[in-house]
């Protein structure tokens, strides 16, 4: 594994952790098909939510949430309707989330979570 | 705090109104969003304010920010609007304090680096605000003294956002920074080289020039090159007396937009403009498609506006300064606004009786219809409103050895006589809303004015009226010019030889 792939272990990580505490429940991780890949799917109440995660290390390349375009989230829409025909599952509402993780290498992590980004 | 509210200004020609710039953050991933009709420019402050705030030292928030330009329906151009945006982006996110912000109208443009850039049209701009109510102005540190020509407002320049921020009470660290310094800019200097007393010979030119000055009437000199047209007409400005404070501040406010900034000090002199004939009718009156810029008539209001070997204009050229001489305004309209400037010059026409020049002597060496095509580019309708039509005839050797014994007119001289008569010409029109003999309509001198002198002093051109020689409105010009020379010689009343100088320079001929 690279740096960059196991920053992103960690930051996904991270982020699980942060979402469970404040309440949600992840129900899928790293889910793939030929569309893509879904980072974290968590349960909110009646909501189901499809979480893209960005970790970076600093912010000299930008604010991690600057790199998450419109393409991105209209994919990210696409693999919602994926997921839930795939497993099946039915939810009341469907939102997408973002949450940038700020892991420098030494220091404390930063943690920022943007409901409903699209 | 979610929603900040600053104010800064959108100018329509001369014309501007108060825009409310409104910032909204929201927790959406980072953008900045402008709505309220923005033109390019303005719309690439989206960019612009983002890469400025960061690299000044006061970042915005990595989320979305939604700026409105309100009213909305009022078209807004430029990048005059940066610094408003950017600090109503900060007051949004909690950096700046609302309550500072929400009292000033800010102006200016922001470099990537952070620092404001001076921008055109400041003085209108804060002429608006103040008119608006408006009494603190936050300006690029390069046009503050521009700014601070109103009168009445508080303008504080400032070099750079994060000094605009600290200003309002933000708690950034300061950093120094150098002003971005306005460039400079080779303005017309109005104040010509040359004085009245360099002119020989030629005492009915120089006669002629002392009543434009003093009456405010338009003027056409008609004469072979090399008779001193050009020499005369550039003369003129420096007959006419100082602009009072409201027509100063007019003309800096069009020479503002025009690109034309002026520099801590309100010029006082007239303006002067010689468009050269190859102008199009866009750049006399004005234009462009969105940012309607001033064009030379407009440049030259309380002023003059000379056009050199004017037959050499295109006729459709000339025939826009109609409206302007009739109205003294010149209103522009585009799709989506009408544009009004004022344009009260006086116009000054130079040309060559014929293609060659030399009309009238055995050099000429052209045919009689094209002699005629030549100044029949100047219309009628034009010419009408032309109160003196003079002939300049070469300098002979006769009247050059007269020009000699020291009768000349010195420009200084020549403005003092121009500032009595103009004195007297204001006393008269008191009460009315005319300042100068040329602006008193024909119907009002001859009737509620009661200014027709009557009897005797009129008989010349009541013969020509009756011959068909003249029309009404030759005659009620003959009548207005009667009455400068009358000032300028202190007469109470114009006379016989007053109506009858005053006819030779309408037509060419006594009465």
């Amino acid at each position: 594994m690279n740096h960059n792939t196991e920053l992103g272990r960690r930051g996904e990580q991270l982020a699980a952790e942060h979402l469970e505490g404040a309440g949600m429940t992840v129900v899928d991780r790293n889910w793939r098909c030929a569309l893509g890949e879904v980072d974290l799917v968590a349960r909110a109440g009646a909501t189901l939510v499809f979480v893209e995660v960005k970790t970076r290390s600093g912010a000299g390349y930008g604010h991690p949430f600057e790199s998450i375009t419109p393409r991105k989230l209209a994919r990210l829409r696409r693999l919602a309707a994926a997921w839930c025909d795939q497993t099946g599952a039915r939810a009341d509402l469907i939102r997408i989330d973002a949450v940038s993780v700020l892991a420098p290498p030494s220091g404390a992590v930063v943690i920022e979570h943007l409901e409903g980004v699209s | 705090m979610s929603v900040a509210r600053t104010r800064s200004v959108a100018l329509l020609g001369l014309t501007g109104s108060i825009v409310e710039v409104e910032a909204d953050l929201s927790s959406q991933l980072p953008a900045v969003v402008i709505i309220g009709l923005p033109d390019a420019a303005l719309g690439e402050a989206r960019d612009r304010v983002r890469s400025a705030a960061s690299n000044a030292g006061c970042p915005l928030p990595t989320r979305r920010l939604t700026v409105n330009l309100s009213p909305a329906a009022l078209p807004k151009h430029g990048s005059g609007f940066d610094l408003a945006i950017a600090l109503a982006c900060l007051g949004a996110a909690g950096e700046v304090p609302t309550a500072s912000i929400d009292r000033v109208v800010h102006l200016g443009e922001l470099g990537l680096d952070g620092r404001l850039r001076p921008i055109d049209g400041v003085l209108p701009a804060v002429l608006a605000a103040a008119r608006a109510g408006h009494d603190l102005v936050m300006v690029p540190t390069a046009n503050a003294a521009e700014a601070a020509l109103v009168p009445g407002v508080r303008v504080v320049g400032v070099a750079s956002l994060l000094e605009a921020a600290i200003w309002h009470g933000a708690a950034y660290p300061p950093r120094e920074v150098a002003a971005v310094e306005a460039p400079a800019v080779d303005d017309v200097v109005c104040e010509l080289p040359g004085d009245l007393a360099d002119v020989a010979g030629n005492t009915d030119a120089v006669d002629a020039m002392l009543v434009a000055a003093a009456g405010g009437h338009h003027l056409s000199l008609l004469g072979p090159p090399g008779a001193g047209k050009t020499m005369l007409a550039a003369r003129l400005p420096g007959l006419l007396p100082d602009l009072d404070a409201d027509a100063a501040l007019e003309v800096a406010s069009i020479r503002s937009l025009a690109g034309l900034r002026p520099n801590g000090s309100l010029s006082f002199r007239p303006p002067f403009e010689a468009p050269h004939h190859t102008a199009t009718a866009a750049a006399i009156v004005g234009g462009g498609s969105r940012m309607i810029r001033p064009g030379a008539a407009a440049r030259a209001t309380h002023g003059v506006l000379f056009l050199d070997e004017a037959p050499e204009f295109p006729r459709a050229v000339l025939d826009v300064l109609r409206q302007p001489i009739e109205s003294g305004t010149i209103s522009i309209h585009r799709a989506n606004a009408v544009a009004t400037f004022p344009a009260r010059f006086q116009l000054v026409l130079a040309s060559n009786p014929c293609p060659c020049g030399n009309a009238g002597t055995s050099d000429c060496t052209c045919a009689p219809i094209v002699q005629r095509r030549y100044l029949a580019r100047l219309s009628g309708p034009l010419l009408d409103r032309i109160d003196l039509q003079l002939r300049v005839p070469r300098i002979t050797v006769a009247a050059m050895r007269l020009a000699g014994d020291g009768s000349t007119v010195s420009t200084a001289e020549a403005r003092h006589r121009v500032g009595e008569a103009r004195l007297a010409a204001a006393e008269r029109l008191r009460g009315t809303p005319w300042r100068t003999n040329a602006e008193m309509p024909g119907t009002w001198l001859r009737g509620a004015g009661r200014l027709h002198p009557g009897g005797a002093a009129t008989k010349g051109i009541d013969r020509m009226l009756e011959l068909g020689a003249i029309t009404m409105r030759g005659y009620d010009r003959i009548l207005k010019v009667a009455w400068t020379l009358a000032d300028l010689a202190g007469a109470g009343s114009p006379g016989a030889e007053h109506v009858g100088r005053a006819s030779f320079f309408k037509t060419g001929a006594e009465a």
